[in-house]
């Protein structure tokens, strides 16, 4: 019995001394973590690992490649950002506005390559889009705001007054919720705010705004994203036209969305992480926002939530949601 | 596991360190179950971020800070026993309203303190790295804070605050104003979660409106991991205790990070986490088996 134990308590020492085992330093080694497992969060981390591959630094050739995520703990990204400093990968790639703050508070001379943060500035990650000079540089998942002001108007042509659900405790929806307000006026058009600080409110906020508004927009804020079911039901049932920000809402009963494609803004971190690993510097790199832009349409939604979409609109779709 | 990971550990526990000692203070000393701490720990990072981001000197800022987190705890103890509320309703009607208030403080919900002056650039001493010098500061500090609770509860009122929180109904025969003693531990509790948020956000790199999911579950766990391994009916024991666990919690995190070589993967964290907090709170227990077969 006592022997049995001690066995046991060795095999435990032995895994907890594996754990603190330093970590042996390869030639190339990427370091990737985001503050959430999200399926567009988790489509920039293949997106990124799909980019490296095709430029040739796959593990079997001796890529050092890791993943963490915070699990949505702020305290955790912070020890994730930690042990990336003492692992000292080649790059960082830091997922979402709070991850990338914290590696950025964590180093001031590995390689740090953000994606995925709307406005970088704001975050005090870089001081502009050009290049920073610093150890810093990435890829913003900004959408041009004014081209979903004409998507709008092109869906509903007549609309006056616009809502927008949003989660106020999202830096990425206020940043775009401040420009809307600045934005519709000038298209003829007002915005109307209701909030959804959980994903459970999201409905509620939606009906809220039944018979106030022609129309909801909404980007994509994590919540609405999450609880997009919710505002298909109260769109279908009230006939107000919803426009979303992200391709995959379509298929989920938005009319039309005008998106980044996650995806291929990971290829595009990608890109910039393998000009570090030839030997770029960060600090000569620009910031880059979406160079690729997808239309998703689904007509059968339009007729269901009292609209009808013109035929040059289709024909310009990437892809007609049937 | 890298000295920057070590040094990383230390600092995030002693910080959650004081978090821990304002848990113990409500839900030991008082007996109060507080969830108000998941509001007051965001209040705290809050309010020191957005001063220093208008300018205040960083030392104002966090003095600030700790003294609307305090404000704070000392509306849930009234909202307790002015408003006859049950305590943990009155904690949880508390935190919620937190969430909209942070944000109205921030103006945001993430107010970056990247290029800020903070207290740990202002006492950053000349030849010492930045990873090493803030736990260090910490350190300091969490051990002031320790010392002067312990002299607190053994005066006159600290007496007082831990009859009310043993037997309340002993303590008013005695002549205690057991009201006033839940709104002033209330206070120090929270200030204590506040100074903790707005250190942590200086420390981090900014303030954000997520920064206080799982506060009181971390500190609770504190609270217990350092209890099963120092056990001590004495309160100087326990204040040093709890802040053992929250650092040894830090390290089972760092521990679990660095776990992805027996096959574990990024999203088992939690659960490595969990493992390895059972473990350290079974050792004990088998010590105590142990002995018992031996005898």
């Amino acid at each position: 019995m006592t022997l049995n134990l001690s066995i046991r308590r060795f095999a435990g020492l032995a895994a907890i001394a594996g754990m603190l085992a330093a970590p042996t330093v390869f030639a190339q080694s990427v370091a990737v973590t985001s503050i959430v497992e999200h399926p567009a969060l988790d489509s920039i981390k293949d997106g990124v690992h799909e980019a490296l591959a095709a430029a040739g630094y796959t593990e079997a050739k001796g890529l050092k490649w890791q993943f963490q995520t915070a699990q949505g703990n702020t305290a955790i990204a912070a020890q994730i950002a930690r042990k990336f400093v003492g692992d000292k990968p080649d790059v960082i790639v830091a997922i979402a506005t709070p991850s990338a703050q914290a590696v950025v508070a964590a180093t001031k001379t590995i390689p740090v390559v953000y994606s995925a943060v709307t406005d970088p500035v704001a975050a005090q990650l870089v001081s502009s889009m050009d290049p920073s000079g610093t150890n810093v540089t990435g890829v913003s998942d900004a959408l041009s705001l004014e081209k979903q002001v004409e998507l709008i108007q092109k869906v509903v042509p007549n609309a006056k007054k616009i809502g927008m659900v949003y989660n106020p405790g999202e830096a990425n929806s206020v940043v775009v919720v401040k420009r809307m307000r600045e934005l519709l006026p000038k298209a003829g058009m007002t915005l109307v705010e209701a909030s959804a600080a959980r994903t459970v409110d999201v409905g509620a906020a939606a009906r809220s705004l039944v018979g106030k508004v022609d129309a909801i927009y909404t980007n994509t804020d994590n919540n609405v994203v999450s609880a997009y079911e919710s505002l298909v039901k109260v769109g279908d049932s009230a006939k107000i036209p919803l426009i979303a920000s992200d391709t995959d809402s379509v298929k989920r009963g938005a009319i039309a969305a005008l998106g980044v494609n996650y995806h291929d803004l990971g290829l595009q971190t990608g890109k910039v992480v393998i000009r570090i690993l030839k030997g770029d510097k960060p600090g000569d790199i620009a910031s880059q926002t979406s160079d690729k832009l997808e239309l998703y349409v689904n007509p059968g939604a339009a007729k269901r939530q009292g609209v009808t979409l013109p035929d040059a609109l289709i024909k310009s779709a990437t892809k007609v949601v049937e | 596991m890298s000295i920057y990971s070590v040094w990383g550990a230390l600092e995030i526990g002693l910080i959650f360190g004081l978090v821990a000692l304002g848990v113990l203070i409500s839900f030991r000393i008082l007996n109060f179950p507080d969830l108000t701490v998941d509001g007051s720990f965001p209040l705290g990072g809050a309010t020191a971020a957005i001063l220093i981001h208008h300018g205040m000197d960083p030392f104002l800022a966090t003095a600030c800070a700790t003294l609307a987190a305090g404000l704070a705890g000392m509306v849930t103890g009234w909202l307790n026993v002015s408003l006859r509320i049950m305590d943990l309703l009155a904690s949880i009607l508390m935190m919620i309203a937190l969430y909209s208030i942070n944000l109205r403080v921030m103006d945001a919900p993430n107010v970056p303190l990247i290029n800020d002056p903070t207290v740990f650039t202002v006492l950053q001493p000349e030849g010492l790295d930045d990873y090493v010098a803030r736990p260090l500061i910490l350190l300091a500090l969490v051990v002031a804070v320790k010392l002067l609770l312990d002299w607190f509860f053994a005066t006159q009122i600290g007496l007082a605050m831990r009859a009310t929180g043993s037997n309340p109904r002993m303590a008013r025969s005695q002549g205690i104003a057991t009201g006033g003693m839940i709104l002033l531990g209330m206070a120090i509790s929270n200030a204590l979660c506040g100074l903790a948020g707005a250190l942590f956000a200086q420390s981090q790199g900014g303030a954000d409106i997520s920064m206080g999911i799982g506060t009181i579950v971390i500190g609770l766990a504190a609270v217990i991991v350092g209890e099963s391994i120092m056990p001590s009916r004495r309160l100087v024991v326990a204040t040093l205790a709890v802040v053992v666990g929250a650092v040894i919690y830090r390290f089972f995190i760092a521990l679990a990070l660095n776990a992805d070589f027996i096959g574990l993967k990024a999203q088992d964290l939690n659960l490595v986490t969990a493992v390895l907090v059972t473990v350290a709170l079974v050792i004990p227990l088998l010590k105590q088996r142990l002995r018992r077969k031996g005898a």
